[in-house]
């Protein structure tokens, strides 16, 4: 019977020490990984709004691959080389940085949020011709 | 025996007279065209939120005649259009279109043509691709959709022209409308990206830049397309056509 | 008939020993696997003429032998030779072994093993080797649940309809294996409905020499030789088997020689091919199937070593056989437009060389390890081994 009681104690104890942390993680009492340095893009905003695009960029960027390698569908809006168009930097020196380069847009979130992408692998990151800009 | 011989020759190895001048009509023809302009109307090229249909179906004519041996502006083309170099390593180096030297075994003519993704209709290498990344386009084109290639090779076992290519290394510097990385199947995409644009593969323009018109391209399902004109005309055969794969490309009787 | 009664592996020094090692070739395996991967296949031997290689070989062998392995127990459960209810278990141990080592071979090599799970949720029907995932996938299955019912006293009465079932699966699985090489009508060292026959006929004669290698081996571990009669009775079939592949084999070669147009890629195979002639009469026929044949058969070479460098034979042949198969095939060039020669910067028309590398044997040799390490582990874990019975001499 104690045996029982201090085995329970102990879940409740635990259970109450991870409430903590998920609680704290939130109020970012424990938020000591820094917020992705996002850097600007051109273009007056984004083709979709924003808390779209960071809940399901990947979604657009599916749907799409797949009408265009299939059905031949080559639409702008939601189209990879279009992203890259408007969110690669260049330097000084007037060179794109590839958008999956450390610091870059891509990379910025990606490295955050611990996903690794695989669409350079044979994407090319850097823009490398002339994509209509409006959505 | 003897009268059948004697007969007038009915096939399409037909003499030389009427080869002859069925070649300076087709030449004729091809010398009237400007490269990138199509006969069949520029209005009815497809919108880009259209998807494609089987109304079209793209085929390649190949003048086994106009190829020159020791020619390969066509194999370049390629492969500065597609961002495709050599690593010094040719026996895994990728290779979308080849010049390809024949010698008939009985005769010893000699002759050089362009080898690459027959774009069949009945493709060996889409039925064997076990994720469906080797697929057919409904407008005749046979692409590998690289983001579900898993990279087993198969369909190089079973492309009857040994038209595919491996990556075998980590690649940079892609060109944007020809992505392409290691551990994934390719070959000829037909310059599917310029065909989409209403353009012509980067291979048929080289070869009309050369001035030897070797390479024609259009529309197999259009009657008044000058493709479909010149299969009509002249003696045309696929490569390999026991295994009756109904193949886009096409070559002029050698 | 006695009941018999199962026990599992001793523990001992040369037991833990011998995983010792196969853990080392295995992690070697590992190491190989991931160095083709992160630096791409440009540091295998493998090309965009021959496509598939070493690995290849070890991995259909591993696959075949798997699908053969399960033959003991059939015979028991299905044909209803009670004598070899001993070996059921194991039988059954081993045939899952092998197949996991067979399919990570396979996974590993991909161009893409990232992408297993693309594999595994998108399918051709088309495509033999779409339908292969679900057989060997359901064959581990019906494995497990086979072993189920031999282990549980309450399911035995369930033996015999499962073991059918699996007898059923494991055909179709070593044809629709046989068929990947056979569907492939480019090809004329391959298309061949004769090569599902085949395979099964060599699922049987290699699965049967692993189970007298392996079997053997556990029970030394354990102090013990394998049950003399059942082994005697195992490799007189093992011999039979030996020649009926050798049959199809020969079938095959005289039914090629026999057209003008397939005298070239059979002069290249038999004659003049380097190093596929050589493979092919000394590794697959001389070691692989006479010298067997007569250790297997023969009454005048009964040695205690007979059986056990037969089988071992058996396995070095088959290896070469399949060498000589899935290499030699691609090596000879494919003709294109025929009746002329070819050449091109592709290299058409010429004969492609291949030498396997390094990670392509350490992948391999990894694979063969990984089934074995699985199958002595798992023989320590459950009670898979017969206890030898009195009548038994001890070693």
């Amino acid at each position: 019977m104690l045996h029982g009681l201090t085995r329970m104690g102990g879940m409740i104890r635990s259970f109450v020490v991870l409430f903590i942390f998920a609680l704290s993680g939130s109020a970012g009492l424990f938020a000591d990984v820094a917020k992705p340095q996002i850097p600007a893009s051109r273009g007056a905003q984004c083709v979709e709004p924003v808390e779209i695009m960071r809940r399901n960029h990947f979604e657009f960027i599916v749907h799409q691959r797949d009408l265009t390698v299939h059905q031949g569908i080559r639409t702008k809006r939601h189209s990879l080389a279009g992203c890259i168009d408007c969110h690669s930097t260049k330097t000084a020196a007037g060179q794109y940085l590839p958008v999956n380069a450390e610091g870059e847009f891509c990379q910025t979130c990606h490295t955050y949020a611990a996903v690794k992408i695989d669409c350079f692998s044979c994407h090319a990151a850097v823009p490398t011709e002339k994509i209509s800009q409006s959505p | 025996m003897t009268r059948l011989m004697n007969c007038p020759d009915p096939s399409p190895a037909a003499p030389a007279r009427r080869t002859f001048f069925t070649q300076a009509g087709v030449g004729v023809a091809l010398l009237a065209l400007a490269p990138g302009v199509r006969l069949v109307d520029l209005a009815r090229a497809r919108a880009e939120d259209e998807p494609v249909t089987s109304a079209n179906r793209w085929g390649l004519l190949i003048d086994t005649d106009k190829c020159q041996s020791g020619c390969d502006e066509c194999v370049s083309a390629c492969n500065e259009e597609h961002g495709i170099v050599g690593h010094g390593r040719p026996e895994t180096d990728a290779q979308w279109i080849r010049k390809v030297d024949l010698k008939d075994d009985q005769t010893g003519h000699e002759l050089s043509i362009p080898v690459l993704c027959q774009h069949c209709e009945e493709p060996p290498c889409v039925d064997v691709c076990p994720t469906g990344a080797s697929f057919r386009r409904d407008d005749g084109i046979v692409l590998v959709d690289k983001h579900i290639c898993i990279g087993c090779r198969y369909c190089m076992m079973a492309c009857p022209f040994q038209a595919r290519s491996f990556i075998h290394e980590e690649l940079t510097g892609q060109r944007t409308h020809a992505p392409r990385g290691k551990g994934t199947v390719e070959s000829c995409t037909l310059c599917v990206h310029r065909v989409d644009k209403g353009e012509q593969p980067a291979c048929v323009e080289a070869c009309h830049r050369e001035g030897h018109d070797a390479l024609v391209f259009g529309d197999l399902n259009d009657a008044e397309d000058q493709l479909t004109k010149l299969t009509r005309a002249s003696a045309t055969r696929e490569l390999r056509p026991e295994l009756k794969l109904n193949t886009s490309v096409r070559y002029t009787r050698f | 008939m006695s009941q018999t009664i199962f026990h599992p592996s001793r523990s001992s020094r040369a037991f833990w020993g011998t995983c010792g090692v196969l853990v080392v070739l295995v992690l070697i395996g590992l190491f190989a696997a991931h160095h083709m991967e992160s630096a791409g296949h440009w540091v295998t031997g493998m090309t965009n003429r021959v496509v598939w290689g070493m690995p290849h070989v070890f991995a259909v062998f591993l696959i075949v032998t798997a699908s053969g392995a399960l033959n003991v127990a059939s015979i028991a459960s299905v044909f209803g030779r009670s004598d070899y209810k001993s070996l059921s278990r194991l039988s059954g141990l081993l045939a899952a072994a092998l197949l996991i080592g067979g399919l990570s071979v396979l996974v590993l090599d991909l161009g893409r093993p990232d992408r297993l799970i693309v594999a595994m949720t998108h399918y051709n029907f088309r495509s033999i080797f779409a339908w292969n995932i679900f057989l060997y996938t359901g064959f581990l299955g019906i494995v497990v649940v086979y072993l189920w019912m031999m282990f549980e006293p309450r399911m035995n009465r369930f033996v015999t309809r499962v073991g059918t079932l699996a007898f059923a699966w494991r055909i179709i699985l070593t044809t629709g294996t046989g068929s990947i090489f056979g569907f492939l009508v480019a090809r004329e060292t391959f298309s061949s409905a004769l090569l599902a026959p085949m395979f099964i006929t060599m699922s049987l004669s290699f699965g049967t020499a692993v189970t007298l290698l392996l079997g053997a081996l556990v029970f030394r571990l354990k102090g013990e030789n394998l049950p003399a009669e059942l082994t005697g009775k195992l490799a007189r079939l093992l011999g039979y088997f030996v020649l009926s592949v050798g049959l199809l084999v020969a079938v095959s070669h005289l039914t090629h020689l026999y057209s003008a147009g397939h005298q070239d890629i059979e002069r290249f195979l038999l004659i003049d091919g380097r190093p596929y002639s050589l493979l092919f009469w000394i590794g697959q026929v001389l070691l692989g199937t006479l010298v067997p044949a007569v250790l297997l058969l023969s009454d005048r070479f009964k040695r205690a070593v007979s059986v056990p460098l037969g089988a071992l034979l058996v396995v070095i042949g088959g290896l070469a056989q399949l060498y000589v198969l899935i290499i030699g095939g691609q090596a000879y060039p494919m003709s294109i437009v025929s009746g002329f020669s070819e050449s091109s910067t592709f290299f058409d028309g010429v004969i492609a060389m291949y030498r396997p590398s390094l990670p392509e044997w350490g992948l391999g040799v990894g694979g063969m390890a990984l089934a074995a390490l699985i199958f002595l582990v798992g023989t320590r874990v459950l009670p898979f081994l017969p206890v030898p019975t009195p009548d038994q001499p001890r070693a």
